[in-house]
């Protein structure tokens, strides 16, 4: 029943959909962050989800696991990309059984590209795939909507993201340690937060390992302040 | 009965094929009238009206499981259609769901994931989890993208302890310690956000929960009669319907009705109205047997 579920889920591709949100829906406002570093990834969220005005979710969780060491960061529309995760998350799991071990983040990030270019008519969907595995270490893709699959040292993604494409652009550096990385993941979210109306609530982190996720959580006044005219 | 919905599917893709699956039947909901539906409207022909809940649902876990609450008011528009409609529908035994939106949609999707999750049941030999009933519904709600307006608190408690989530039309869920929907939601959760805790006493958390209810029904006009509530634990459920009547209907002051004799007659006069006959028809009634 959960396969025959799955395989009819876009299949209202036909319904003359517009690209984009419809009324009324769940939107992950968003601001998300992947970045590699030697050893692993940070990623990074805001936790709001809205309708309109109104925060429906005030502490989501928009980094969610696909598979033990690959994690995906989700923006756009929060039924779309629920199902995508819980999709891609099926696949990769017949993935491991078919080749005996951890899925590698490049295949990861593949099967989300299949999902979101396939059916790019019908989903709003903007999302980072980052993760550790064995043969390449950690890995940052983006697949912001449309279904393209770009590979860097970073990703930003989400409504929040345009406020910091200079800022990252200035402050990243290569070959930064994982403290480093948290500071520039959480310092660039609280930066977008503070200027889009759609991000905001508290800071969710995440570094992956190969010892595995560990996940951080910045409320209230651990959040990063910048200048404030008071 | 097991109802499966087969949609006409255009792409195939390549993962579509990986995850094939037996031949599905044909019939239920199909979307090809919906451009003959669109040139209907534009000639003129009216849409038939849904009957919406206008609504204030909500729910919250407290110490021992969780207690959804609902008001009791059906609206069409701006009439009042239901002065007292069950909002909270059953699921299983230890799941009960809340449904905010769509009269007909809360219904009948609630029954249909109640029938699916007992066959599941069945299946299993296990008490259904509250996760599973979240994964079908919203798989369902996702397919039809939002047509479906069912807008829903899920809440019960099942081998791994209390769960809660709040379902949206389009297909997406949050789970949370405490969740609103429907338009008094906003009324709702400033009663929430004010007073929640973790780990409240059944009546604290029960008080809550009517007070929320209340709030709404005071303040939005889409909500309004009784409060209902549902308690649920891992070892019973409390359906109180109703909990509190909070709006009763008043007692009249006063009569309307004139007595017999109140207008005196003076005269009385019969007249003869002569009336012509203009048509004649005859017709056969077939006889029924």
């Amino acid at each position: 029943m959960a396969t025959m579920a799955m395989t009819n889920m876009f299949a209202s591709d036909q319904l003359a959909a517009v690209g984009g949100l419809r009324p009324g829906e769940v939107t992950t406002g968003t601001t998300i962050m992947a970045v590699e570093f030697d050893g692993g990834v940070i990623i990074g969220a805001d936790s709001r989800t809205t309708t309109g005005a109104y925060i429906a979710n005030r502490v989501t969780d928009k980094l969610t696991k696909v598979t033990e060491h690959i994690y995906c960061c989700r923006s756009g529309s929060a039924a779309d990309t629920q199902a995508i995760a819980d999709i891609v998350k099926y696949h990769l799991d017949f993935n491991r059984m078919e080749m005996g071990e951890e899925p590698r983040v490049h295949t990861a990030a593949n099967v989300f590209k299949e999902m979101c270019y396939d059916h790019r008519d019908s989903l709003s969907a903007g999302i980072i795939v980052a993760g550790w595995d064995k043969r390449g270490g950690g890995q940052v893709f983006s697949v912001p909507i449309g279904g393209m699959l770009q590979r860097g040292p970073f990703a930003i993604g989400g409504s929040g993201s345009t406020y910091l494409y200079g800022y990252v652009d200035a402050m990243f550096k290569p070959d930064m340690k994982q403290e480093d990385c948290l500071k520039f993941v959480s310092n660039a979210v609280a930066l977008a937060i503070s200027r889009d109306g759609s991000s905001g609530g508290i800071i969710r982190m995440a570094a992956i390992t190969k010892n595995g996720v560990e996940r951080f959580t910045l409320t209230g006044d651990q959040l990063p302040k910048f200048y404030e005219d008071n | 009965m097991k109802t499966i919905v087969r949609i006409p599917c255009v792409t195939t893709t390549s993962i579509s094929n990986m995850a094939a699956c037996a031949e599905l039947p044909a019939g239920g909901f199909v979307f090809e009238n919906c451009q003959r539906n669109k040139f209907l409207e534009s000639q003129g022909y009216k849409v038939p009206k849904a009957y919406k809940t206008g609504t204030t649902i909500c729910g919250l876990v407290y110490k021992d499981g969780i207690v959804l609450g609902a008001d009791t008011r059906a609206t069409e528009d701006t009439i009042v259609a239901d002065k007292n409609c069950a909002k909270i529908h059953y699921i299983s035994s230890n799941i009960y769901c809340c449904g905010a939106g769509t009269a007909a949609d809360t219904e009948m999707t609630t029954q249909l994931i109640s029938s699916e999750l007992e066959l599941h049941r069945l299946n299993t030999g296990r008490q259904p989890r509250v996760c599973t009933a979240n994964r079908l519904l919203k798989q369902m709600l996702f397919r039809y993208h939002g047509y479906i307006g069912a807008a829903l608190v899920l809440g019960g408690v099942d081998s791994t302890g209390p769960h809660l989530y709040s379902i949206w039309p389009h297909g997406s869920t949050d789970k949370l310690p405490f969740v609103t929907m429907g338009s008094g939601s906003l009324a709702a959760m400033a009663t929430f956000e004010d007073r929640y805790k973790a780990d409240l006493s059944r009546d604290e958390a029960m008080k809550l929960v009517r007070d929320a209810i209340c709030a709404g029904i005071f303040n939005d006009l889409g909500s309004g009669s009784n409060v209902d509530l549902c308690v649920i634990t891992k070892d019973k459920v409390d359906y109180i319907r109703p909990y509190e009547e909070a709006n009763k209907k008043g007692v009249r002051q006063g009569k309307y009705r004139y007595d017999r004799g109140t207008t005196v007659v003076i005269s009385s006069e019969v007249k003869k109205v002569e009336l012509e006959v203009i048509d004649t028809e005859v017709r056969a009634v077939p006889m029924e047997t």
